[in-house]
């Protein structure tokens, strides 16, 4: 009782370690290079679920914008580094921290809405810059895309294989998800849990509501811009579609599939809609109400997401062993 | 004595209701204040204003000798004003023991890069926080529930677990909305004397909204009384009691 919050704290990190481990040896086991492909995006994908997990599980703030942050800071890089011929490195850093900025932008009027308005706020913005990557054919290529983007590199050093971009993604990922243990597992954490179910008794017991979901959605949103800049420089081409509303709603989908408040459980729901469609591939027409049928069934019998059925599994599996 | 809270024709509309009309009220530091009166006379309201949930129309706020009167509520919760509510606000999805470390947000703080980086400041500040959280459930009483949820807890639970919360805030002016609203008369008894003993341990001051008159008069130091948002009457338990204008508010005007 004395340490239990450390002991919660020591739990998370034995499963970050785990995990890391996991990420580490999946490619020994991979027959060719496309499904590290899918790994590598399943990671990225994962960078999202992991801030909105905070935002959206931890502090109930909802966005629907997060993919536009995701390919603003893909082709910022992507312009700067291309077009302006700037180093690969300074371009992600620069596309990341003009992210940053643009949210805080947007997150200072925004917050102060609560529930479906927000919602629709950062739908709002997600549309609008959507609308720019279409249209803004001289920057950005328009809906064919962005072309010969340079390659990631690191240092001067350019990453040329897959596995190697793949240790990059997945020691970033990590670094994320320790970030979000730390703040889960501090007052920063507990404030956006009490904001979450009553911002009158938060204020009253001096949190700084505005403050606080306004970091919040800058960190989730700084999680979501390194995802576009290393997505950018990876595929070496975007295009708008994959930053459409679509994606903001499948990133949803992905924490809500993992259980709303559980950081693990988000990165499962992120590999699970990433991986999915990939085996429904082979259903060809009717592989979309596949994966909604899929999706309406897990709802159905895990309410509370992966994480919960998982939770109710391990207690139960305890429950017979101990008798 | 000096007085901790003054407010200065305080006035509250809401719509074409007049919620407060010129309200003067002071709380003497060190004491229990109440404010009584009929269903809707404006005490919440009141209550509201004071911790700065409702903005006055009219008229200013001096709390320790400062002008709070446009300060946000988590400043003011900050400067040692720390409320209950009178609808349970209790964080019912986290533990008992979390809720109250809560209480200690406003005041023991380190910046958001240690949080974020969990430096040995901030592992020893989250130590610290535990650690006062527990003083405050053992006082109210509660320290056996601290590890569970907080939405399981019976209700007069909540509200001792509500206290504990106010209470980690090491709150210089408590204020208290109607803290014995559904609870039975040996729970209220109990209430009472715990609002005392945590007057006098840490030599705080109390304002108390209450319905209760049992409680009221047998805590309190100073009374007003407040009947359609105006100040009808004010003075110690006794000269209240005897009032006849607070009568006539409660039970009505015999016709002649």
């Amino acid at each position: 009782m004395q340490n239990g919050y450390n002991v919660a704290y020591r739990r998370d990190m034995f499963w970050l370690a785990g995990f890391f481990t996991l990420l580490m040896l999946a490619p020994f086991c991979m027959p060719n290079n496309y499904y590290l492909t899918i790994l590598i995006l399943c990671g990225l994908h994962a960078m999202h679920a992991v801030g909105l997990c905070l935002l959206v599980g931890h502090a109930g703030q909802i966005s629907l914008g997060h993919a536009g942050f995701y390919g603003l800071a893909a082709y910022t890089s992507a312009y700067l580094s291309t077009t302006l011929g700037l180093a690969v490195g300074l371009s992600m850093v620069a596309g990341v921290v003009l992210t940053v900025l643009i949210s805080l932008l947007v997150g200072l009027p925004s917050l102060k809405l609560k529930g479906h308005y927000l919602a629709m706020a950062t739908l709002g913005f997600g549309i609008i810059l959507s609308i720019l990557f279409t249209e803004t054919v001289d920057i950005t290529g328009g809906p064919s895309g962005f072309v010969g983007i340079p390659r990631l590199s690191i240092l001067g050093q350019e990453l040329t294989t897959d596995i190697a971009v793949y240790r990059a993604v997945a020691v970033v990922l990590c670094l994320m998800v320790w970030l979000s243990f730390n703040v889960l597992h501090s007052r920063i954490g507990r404030a956006l849990r009490a904001l979450h179910t009553s911002e009158k008794a938060a204020q009253a017991m001096g949190v700084d509501i505005a403050r606080f979901k306004l970091f919040v959605f800058v960190l989730s949103a700084a999680f979501s811009s390194i995802s576009g800049v290393l997505y950018a420089h990876y595929l070496t081409f975007i295009a708008p579609v994959s930053f459409g509303f679509m994606f903001s709603v499948e990133l949803i989908v992905m924490v809500v599939l993992g259980g709303m408040v559980s950081v693990p459980g988000s990165i499962v729901g992120a590999f699970f809609v990433t991986i999915l469609p990939e085996f429904l591939r082979a259903f060809e027409n009717v592989e979309v109400v596949l994966f909604g049928a899929i999706l309406i069934l897990c709802m159905m019998f895990l309410p509370d997401g992966l994480a919960g059925g998982w939770n109710r599994l391990w207690s139960r599996f305890r429950r017979a062993v101990h008798e | 004595m000096n007085r901790i809270l003054q407010c200065n024709d305080v006035s509250v509309r809401f719509g074409g209701v007049q919620a407060l009309g010129d309200v003067h009220f002071d709380a003497e530091e060190g004491g229990i204040t109440a404010v009584i009166g009929p269903n809707g006379a404006g005490k919440t309201t009141l209550l509201n204003v004071i911790s700065g949930m409702v903005q006055q129309h009219a008229g200013f706020l001096i709390y320790g000798g400062a002008d709070i009167s446009t300060a946000p509520p988590h400043v003011r919760a900050g400067l040692g004003m720390v409320r209950t509510f009178q609808n349970l606000e209790i964080f019912s999805n986290m533990t008992v023991l979390e809720n109250v470390m809560i209480g200690c947000h406003g005041r023991l703080s380190v910046p958001a890069w240690c949080s974020l980086l969990r430096t040995p400041r901030s592992v020893a500040l989250e130590r610290q926080i535990r650690e006062e959280a527990l003083e405050a459930l053992e006082f109210v009483g509660i320290a056996d529930l601290a590890g569970s949820t907080a939405k399981d807890l019976a209700f007069g639970r909540q509200r001792l677990l509500e206290l504990a919360r106010a209470l980690a805030a090491r709150p210089r002016l408590l204020l208290l909305d109607e803290p014995a609203a559904g609870l039975n008369i040996a729970e209220t008894q109990h209430l009472g004397e715990l609002i005392q003993r945590i007057r006098d341990a840490n030599s705080l001051s109390v304002i108390l909204v209450e319905h209760d008159m049992d409680l009221v008069m047998g805590i309190s130091d100073a009374i007003m009384v407040l009947s359609f948002g105006q100040v009808i009457s004010r003075g110690t338990p006794a000269q209240v009691q005897k009032d006849p204008q607070v009568i006539a508010a409660y039970l009505g005007v015999e016709e002649d």
